[in-house]
């Protein structure tokens, strides 16, 4: 299967996976399955605005405004972030 | 050197288990139950490794089900903020456990798998019908969602039933494989011969992980470990020595991997005697190996050394006789003839050899 999202597929965080701040680092980390991801700007922007009810075409609408950047390239970037997550199980998605 | 907080916490609730797998990675002189830390030692525990930044707590063992405590243990972690993975055989997790363990917030578990068939997993495990009552509990499991990741230990008996472990880990419902050929520490260094793959089964189950890894894009995440023996470069033990996360042995005992106590002449700090974090940040057994300045300069002048740290301590001192060489496994280690001399003796004996299983010591 490719992991490539359609833009109307909602992103979701499965059961197990769990956004958190970190107390003692700062910052947000994902924690999943005897994994740690501490995120970057990048992965905070967009997972923070993730409720598994908003579509991949949301997402990246919502983050070009409020960046003021090219839609292509905020969605390259989304894109790129979550199937990294998809591929390590870390993400699921509904039609 | 700045320390790093740890990440990650295994605590080792007992060495009590059902099973008796001859590559446990409990060390060879094991605690007996009267040994055990207790349950309020073990939630302050918990309550300090969250303070001290870490964020993963492993409950295992030996059987974590062994403890009658464990849901009020995986409680007392849940509730100080650490994501709950438990270990296990499933030996133990009637559906009533199961039921208060997600009422108490685990998070995730990791099944561990003997063999595919009930014959080779109960011979491996040393526990009759051990293999029917992990698939009744894998099928509790998989019922209530409860996130899961197949721990399939691999050898010479079973990595040729690689590809009806992968159906398996999809038929369970695990999101996960974990593909762990087995690292010679603990039990396995007694059962060396029966245990280690050949060559070409190893160089099979690479191309069918490989293989399953792109078909299975989505449905199933994959971890592979393959035999360090047959390695160009060691494993990056513990993403480094004191760097990234602790062991707690069932007595209280704080060590920097599960193997640790096999470097006698280290000095090993117990809880609840100091704090976590005094022995996290000052304690010896802790600064000994941490960094890089241990190593020779085979390892210090190597570009690879920020990404190995120059493999095991514990192989380093098993098969080079010092834990600060470069570890043996390394192709250019001064010492890598004796892991080439111990492949070929393994595999020369390998069809005669019978398991060693793990024993708890007879009382006397």
């Amino acid at each position: 299967m490719t992991l490539a999202l359609a833009p109307t597929d909602r992103p979701y965080l499965p059961r197990g996976v769990r956004l958190v701040a970190d107390r003692v680092r700062g910052g947000l980390v994902l924690l999943a399955p005897e994994k740690a991801v501490a995120l970057d700007p990048v992965g905070e922007a967009i997972l923070s605005r993730m409720d598994g009810q908003t579509s991949l075409a949301a997402l990246v609408d919502q983050l070009a405004a409020a960046y003021d950047a090219p839609r292509a390239e905020i969605e390259k970037d989304v894109q790129a972030f979550l199937q990294g997550l998809r591929a390590r199980m870390f993400l699921m998605v509904s039609p | 050197m700045s320390v790093p907080a740890p990440i990650a916490m295994l605590a080792e609730l007992t060495h009590r288990c059902p099973l008796a797998c001859p590559y446990c990675s409990n060390p060879l002189a094991l605690h007996g139950k009267e040994n055990e830390l207790n349950t309020e030692t073990w939630a302050r525990a918990f309550g300090e490794a969250a303070e001290l930044g870490v964020l993963q707590l492993h409950l295992s063992g030996g059987e974590p089900a062994s403890r009658p405590d464990l849901v009020d243990l995986t409680r007392a972690a849940h509730e100080a903020g650490l994501y709950t993975n438990l270990i296990t055989s499933g030996i133990g997790l009637t559906p009533a456990r199961l039921d208060a363990l997600e009422a108490v917030g685990l998070d995730h578990i990791q099944l561990s798998l003997q063999g595919t068939t009930p014959e080779l997993a109960d011979r491996i495990g040393g526990y009759k019908g051990g293999f029917a009552r992990k698939m009744a509990v894998a099928a509790e499991i998989k019922a209530r969602g409860i996130p899961l990741t197949l721990n399939a230990v691999m050898h010479r008996h079973n990595l040729d039933d690689l590809e009806r472990t992968i159906d398996l880990a999809i038929e369970l419902g695990a999101r996960r494989l974990e593909v762990a050929c087995v690292q010679f520490h603990g039990w396995a260094t007694r059962n060396r011969a029966a245990l280690l793959p050949s060559r070409a089964q190893t160089e099979a189950a690479k191309r069918i992980v490989a293989e399953a890894e792109a078909r299975l894009r989505g449905t199933l995440a994959f971890d592979f470990v393959p035999p360090d023996y047959y390695a160009d470069y060691p494993k990056a033990c513990m993403g480094g020595w004191g760097s990234a996360g602790l062991n707690i042995a069932p007595d209280g005992t704080v060590l920097p991997c599960h193997a640790a106590e096999t470097i006698p002449h280290l000095d090993f700090d117990r809880f609840p005697d100091k704090t976590l974090r005094e022995i996290w940040y000052d304690g010896a057994a802790f600064n000994a190996y941490r960094g890089t300045d241990h190593l020779p300069e085979t390892c210090r002048s190597c570009e690879r050394v920020g990404i190995d740290f120059g493999g095991c301590r514990c192989q380093a001192l098993a098969l080079a006789g010092d834990a600060a060489a470069t570890d043996p496994v390394c192709s250019r280690s001064p010492d890598h003839h004796k892991v080439t001399a111990l492949l070929e003796t393994a595999l020369a004996e390998g069809d005669a050899a019978e398991f060693t299983y793990r024993r708890m010591p007879r009382k006397g």
